[in-house]
């Protein structure tokens, strides 16, 4: 019997390449289904994710789940080749906690530092790189978070990974530097260099130009309240 | 021995959910009160991070995020069980723990408490919303969250069970048994259970406290 799993997500979030970057580690095939968020979200969209009415979802067997995190426990306890989490209940905490700790404290502040305007920029860097700098501290000399291979707090984190950098190249700041953060930027290249990360990561150029686009229109903003 | 430690600060229902935890699982434990605005050595040693509470410690080493923590005293103390077995009920228990434990989803529940005029209005409007969907999406027909016991998600939702202290101090009732029947039963049930009945907040001390707490907040927005 042929297992149906089935992601609802969005090419440029880096919410649903994390559910895909599971199931890939896992060897899960599954069909993905493109969303068109900004404009029209589908209506299978919002039967299987009514409460937030957002991808990622996770479609197994005709049921849904959704919130990124969730879904990659649940990938976690369903297929168990290649686990994302150590057996060890002290250390499996410990992994939870640098999950939520990327995902809800590092990545707004990143976000919030690429993309302030000029009053408030220095203050939203400051915070941002004390994020890295803690997060870095999790690291601990190993090539990934989860040790010799790729974990769930590596999943988690692929944002500063990938997105973050293209993100410095659009806005031109720097905040995730080699001379700043030497362990962690050290990380990204292990992680990117991944042949099944490379897989679940958008096309540079187009996320690049999404980003750029971003930008300008930022700075349209600007030009516009100031007049 | 087990020497469990929980650091707390009362009447935060973080530190609750840790503890009912405990209590539910029959774990002896020592809980330590903390002072929020003077935090002792022992807090800002074991949570360097967040230094927040509640913190759990076990054999010396130390576990802080509530969520991280329930998941962690699940696994080590298998009795009684918080979660489900099967993974897609356990997917849908950590999506609702999530979904409440969610600072932009639960801050309509803040402004109920500390706002005043047109924002208030709005955020009783959103609150209303909000415990709809707990209603009638999370807890159904159900009379706990867990099903037929109290499970992870009855201990997220435990801040419910002593919300009416708020509505009393903002003068403001929605959580009735006409507007909400199922939560408001699930209210009763869940402070009625033996282990919770004896580990909630007094009600006179909650009254004086929280209305501190909502001066302090007025007091610091008016000009």
């Amino acid at each position: 019997m042929s297992e149906e799993v089935k992601v609802f997500g969005f090419w440029c979030s880096p919410f649903s390449r994390r559910v895909e970057l599971a199931l890939k580690l896992k060897g899960v095939q599954y069909e993905y289904i493109e969303e068109d968020v900004f404009k029209n979200k589908s209506p299978l969209l919002l039967k299987y994710n009514p409460v937030h009415k957002k991808i990622p979802v996770l479609l197994h067997n005709g049921k849904p789940i959704a919130e990124s995190l969730v879904i990659l426990e649940y990938i976690e306890e369903t297929w168990k080749a290649n686990p994302i989490l150590p057996e060890d209940p002290y250390e499996k905490a410990m992994v939870r906690f640098w999950t939520k700790f990327a995902d809800e404290k590092c990545l707004p502040a990143l976000w919030k530092a690429g993309w302030s305007p000029e009053n408030e920029r220095e203050k939203a860097v400051d915070e941002a790189c004390e994020c890295l700098k803690t997060l870095e501290s999790a690291l601990k000399g190993k090539r990934f978070f989860g040790g010799e291979t790729v974990g769930l707090v590596d999943i988690a984190a692929n944002f500063i990974a990938f997105w973050l950098r293209l993100i410095q190249e659009a806005t031109g700041q720097e905040l995730l530097s080699a001379e700043k953060f030497p362990d962690l930027f050290k990380w990204t290249d292990e992680f990117g260099s991944c042949s099944v990360v490379k897989e679940s990561l958008p096309p540079r150029d187009k996320l690049l130009a999404f980003f750029k686009a971003r930008v300008a229109e930022a700075m349209d903003a600007q030009t516009n309240a100031s007049k | 021995m087990e020497e469990v430690k929980v650091l707390g600060s009362w009447p935060s229902p973080y530190g609750y959910r840790v503890q009912w935890a405990l209590e539910l699982k029959g774990v002896e434990y020592e809980y330590i009160d903390e002072d929020l605005f003077n935090k002792s050595d022992m807090l800002l040693k074991y949570n360097p991070v967040h230094k927040k509470i509640p913190v759990l410690v076990r054999h010396g080493k130390s576990i802080a995020e509530s969520a991280v923590i329930l998941e962690y005293i699940e696994e080590t103390w298998p009795q009684n069980p918080l979660l489900p077995k099967d993974p897609y009920e356990r997917a849908m228990a950590r999506f609702w723990i999530n979904f409440v434990d969610n600072k932009d989803k639960a801050a309509p529940i803040v402004t109920f408490f500390i706002g005043v005029g047109e924002e208030h209005k709005k955020a009783t409007e959103e609150t209303k919303e909000l415990l709809k969907i707990l209603e009638e999406q999370a807890l159904g027909e159900k009379k706990y969250f867990g099903g037929d016991e109290i499970g992870m998600v009855d201990l997220a939702m435990g801040w419910m069970a002593y919300f009416g202290v708020i509505e009393e101090i903002v003068d403001v009732k929605i959580l009735d048994a006409e507007s909400f029947p199922r939560l408001h039963a699930w209210i009763q049930n869940f402070r009625a259970h033996p282990v919770i009945k004896s580990n909630l907040p007094d009600h006179d001390k909650l009254l004086v406290s929280y209305t501190q707490k909502r001066q302090m907040f007025l007091g610091s927005t008016t000009t």
